[in-house]
């Protein structure tokens, strides 16, 4: 009846709004509060994976750990988008998000060592690391599953009638599995609260997307499933965060899903053992010194003097020490008891 | 302070590289992200970036040194105007190796196996006796049922709708997914009159196209909603075994039990006639390989809603195997308001003293019909339904073990791997010395499910084989 009777209202709404396919909003100005917000959230994303690539190299982290910098605008403007209650989904580049969620780094850095302070007790790793509370749905660690996931989330949004999205994110690499299609065909056929984040780093591991895509406007994926899309400026946190409030508003409309396609880039390797050999560094170099989305929050906010070197300094300051204190945790806090090893199989 | 950088690892398999090159040299200031020098690894050369900021005081190894272990200092940073120190001092540098003599190591790529650190193999004498056991877990016996319950013969079908209806009665959060399930009223027929009562919100036609819909199911599961999903038979599961085993299965453990996934998957399993190979495949062994699910195959009509029920209100995944030819026939099942059976607790089907007769599911019918003809035979059969593949009431059937000194399992599954194997394992260690004849196993033939209805009928196991297995094991043959 509560989805009924919310569609219904949420139709008018969306018929006076939304009669054509939603178009890619102009970024919208930050308020000094927004910019200062954006630029502490991303440069703790950015320090945090810093020191876990640190920690890798000195062997505290084991296994796959794949970071973030680079993207850090994506994660960050899309959760100033997001209301108490939406959840987020995402595949194993998954440190920032969680940040962005506001998991604990201490909880996040000592799962990446594998300790018992961990998020997940130190049996998930990197790649596996979940918060119900914060609504955080994984860290998921096959490529393409999250986005079924994302979808049933949405699913249980819709069931229970509340007002909530699910934020799911893939990459240009997940983009082509199968799975994701099917998600898509049920997302829109029942008009699920859920976008479609597609983080487009350009790489699905070194495969280029016009190697690997046949069409590689991601935004045009949902075409034939009558999914709008739009392209977004991932690299500009405040263009994020138009587009996904656009997205917000468009599927708590009742309209179903939509797509973003975020075009971003990682400067780092896929995981820490890749040499990065198929592309540049040349190419590297130029997105980093001409679109690097904190350098961009960062000229603004001392353009309009709204904040000086030295208090960007202190915000600095700040982040280095949460991220220290992260990390000492992780490498002091002790493995998990070995009775771990047989707790949490099924309730 | 300065800080010493240290030689990366670089790949989950590394222990130590060649400094191959510097990029920056002695007094270069550098920012956090510049390459300050390339690396050698057992798999490519990498860059290494700079974490800090500050000036290049002294580079430790010099460009060229083969065979540096990792987490050897190989330079030192320091911020403005700060002293090198005591991290200046050298560490006897690593005796470069003679390229020839280098064993080349294997390349793994990113997505392949690594090896395991050796001190991280528990060896034997050493490390074995501080593995943990696993826990126990007491199920529940059977509820009673109070004398003078009527009795009512029901169908397989009957008991598993009205599982269903009773349980989402009960709980909003139950509702039932998959191809056919509402206006077609479920391709055989299991879920009649649902859609009548619960509407289209909780009985909900998906397309076709099983990866996908089962892992909507999974991640409404993980929002907190109860979902069973049918598979129009389990072979078509095969499409969503992914999201069954790593995502269903496994989220678990690897969120640390923050959360699982409260999903039933269910739907036929194994032949059922004349649909050959790829409709015909009784799955109970594969998934009663992966911890984190349960796994439920009834034999009667009453266990079918009594474990359905059960499987309802789990709150772990349960794969729930059916079988078409069993959902037809008739069994007695108590008129109970909440009839609720416990998973991972098998039935005495028929109480005996000379052997052992386990088998569950469709095997169940071999086993019936098999303990008439032996009883001609003054055999007394003593049949055990495990009812529960995962997890196993091995307590039951070894306790009847030890009775009767003799055990026959029957499954139509495929012979290696099977389910009827890991119980021979399992009596073979427990209850070795109570054994007075081999364990024999009973399954499908090692073939693709043929066609053509005499080769099919070869193909399943069969009474015979059965009867002759247990005159075997108690030597009257």
């Amino acid at each position: 009846m509560a989805v009924a009777a919310r569609k219904a209202s949420a139709k008018s709404k969306a018929d006076a709004k939304s009669s054509s396919a939603p178009v890619a909003p102009k970024p919208a100005e930050f308020s000094k509060e927004q910019e200062l917000s954006a630029y502490r959230g991303m440069l703790l994303i950015r320090r945090f994976e810093e020191k876990a690539g640190q920690l890798y190299g000195m062997g505290f982290i084991g296994g796959f750990c794949h970071l973030y910098i680079g993207q850090e605008a994506v994660v960050t403007g899309l959760k100033m988008a997001m209301i108490d209650g939406d959840q987020m989904i995402t595949a194993y580049r998954d440190h920032g998000h969680m940040l962005a969620m506001e998991l604990s780094p201490r909880g996040v850095m000592a799962e990446l060592t594998g300790r018992r302070g961990g998020l997940s007790k130190g049996k998930g790793g990197s790649m596996h690391m979940f918060s119900k509370e914060k609504h955080f749905y994984g860290g998921h660690g096959i490529v393409g599953a999250q986005v079924s996931l994302g979808t049933g989330l949405a699913f249980a949004n819709r069931y229970r009638g509340n007002n909530n999205v699910s934020v799911t994110y893939f990459g240009d690499g997940a983009a082509n599995q199968g799975q994701v299609y099917e998600s898509f065909n049920m997302a829109s056929l029942w008009k699920l609260p859920v976008i479609y984040v597609i983080e487009n780093n350009r790489y699905a591991m070194g495969t280029s997307v016009v190697r690997s895509s046949a069409e590689t406007d991601f935004s045009h994926r949902g075409l034939s499933f009558r999914i709008p899309g739009i392209q977004v400026n991932g690299m500009d946190v405040r263009a994020v965060k138009s587009a996904g409030e656009m997205a917000t508003e468009w599927c708590r409309a009742g309209n179903g899903p939509i797509i973003l396609e975020m075009q971003t880039y990682r400067y780092r390797g896929h995981s820490m053992s890749d040499p990065a050999k198929y592309r540049s560094k040349e190419e590297v170099q130029k997105i980093r010194a001409e679109q690097d989305p904190i350098e961009q929050v960062k000229a603004r906010l001392i353009d309009k003097k709204w904040a000086s070197e030295d208090e960007l300094k202190a915000i600095d300051k700040e982040v280095r020490d949460i991220v220290a204190d992260a990390a000492e945790f992780a490498q002091t806090d002790p493995e998990p008891d070995v009775s771990e090893l047989w707790t949490d199989i099924v309730l | 302070m300065p800080i010493e950088i240290l030689m990366p690892a670089l790949s989950p398999t590394m222990e130590e590289g060649n400094v191959s090159k510097w990029l920056k040299q002695e007094g270069d200031k550098v920012v956090a992200g510049d390459v300050i020098a390339e690396i050698e690894t057992d798999k490519a050369t990498m860059e290494v970036e700079a974490v800090d900021e500050g000036t290049l005081a002294k580079i430790l190894i010099a460009a060229g040194t083969e065979g540096v272990k990792v987490n050897t200092p190989i330079a030192v940073l320091t911020a403005d105007g700060e002293d090198v120190g005591q991290a200046g001092e050298a560490p006897s540098a690593p005796k470069a190796k003679a390229a020839d003599s280098d064993t080349p190591k294997q390349a793994e790529d990113d997505a392949g196996g690594k090896a395991r650190e050796p001190s991280q193999e528990p060896s034997a004498d050493k490390d074995a006796a501080k593995i943990p056991a696993a826990p126990k877990a007491e199920i529940a016996a059977d509820p009673d049922i109070p004398a003078g319950t009527e009795m009512v013969s029901t169908t397989v079908r009957e008991a598993l709708r009205d599982a269903m209806a009773e349980e989402m009665r009960r709980d909003p959060d139950v509702f039932i997914m998959g191809e056919e399930v509402a206006e077609y009223q479920g391709a055989y027929k299991i879920t009649q009159g649902l859609l009548q009562e619960f509407g289209e919100r909780r009985v909900v036609d998906t397309p076709i196209t099983e990866h996908g819909f089962a892992g909507v199911g999974v991640g409404a599961a993980m929002a907190g909603l109860k979902p069973i999903v049918e598979f129009m038979t389990f072979n078509f599961a095969m499409q969503a075994m992914d999201q069954i085993i790593n995502s269903a299965a496994k989220t678990l453990y690897m969120s640390g039990g923050q959360m699982g996934a409260p999903i039933v998957f269910r739907g036929p399993n194994g032949a059922a006639a004349r649909v050959a190979a790829q409709h015909s495949q009784d799955y109970a062994a594969w998934y009663s390989h992966v911890p984190g699910l349960k796994v439920v195959m009834p034999y009667t009509a009453a266990d079918a809603k009594g474990l359905l029920k059960a499987a309802i209100r789990d709150p772990n995944p349960v794969i729930f195997l059916e079988n078409e030819i069993l959902y037809g026939q008739s069994f007695d099942v108590p008129k109970l308001d909440d009839f609720v059976l416990p998973i991972g607790k098998a039935r005495i089907h028929r109480e005996g003293r000379d052997v052992t007769l386990v088998s569950w599911g469709i095997g169940m019918t071999y086993a019936v019909k098999a303990e008439a003809e032996l009883r001609g035979m003054d055999i007394d059969v003593e049949i055990i339904d495990l009812r529960t593949i995962r997890p196993m009431d091995l307590d039951t059937v070894i306790a009847s073990v030890k009775k009767t000194n003799r055990l026959v399992v029957v499954e139509e599954g495929f012979p290696q791997s099977s389910v009827g194997d890991f119980i021979a394992n399992q009596v073979s260690q427990r209850a070795f010395d109570h054994l007075d004849a081999p364990v024999i196993t009973i399954a499908g033939k090692d073939v693709p499910m043929p066609y053509a209805a005499n080769l099919e009928k070869l193909a399943l196991p069969n009474v015979g084989e059965v009867v002759a297995a247990v005159k075997a094991v108690t030597y009257r043959s």
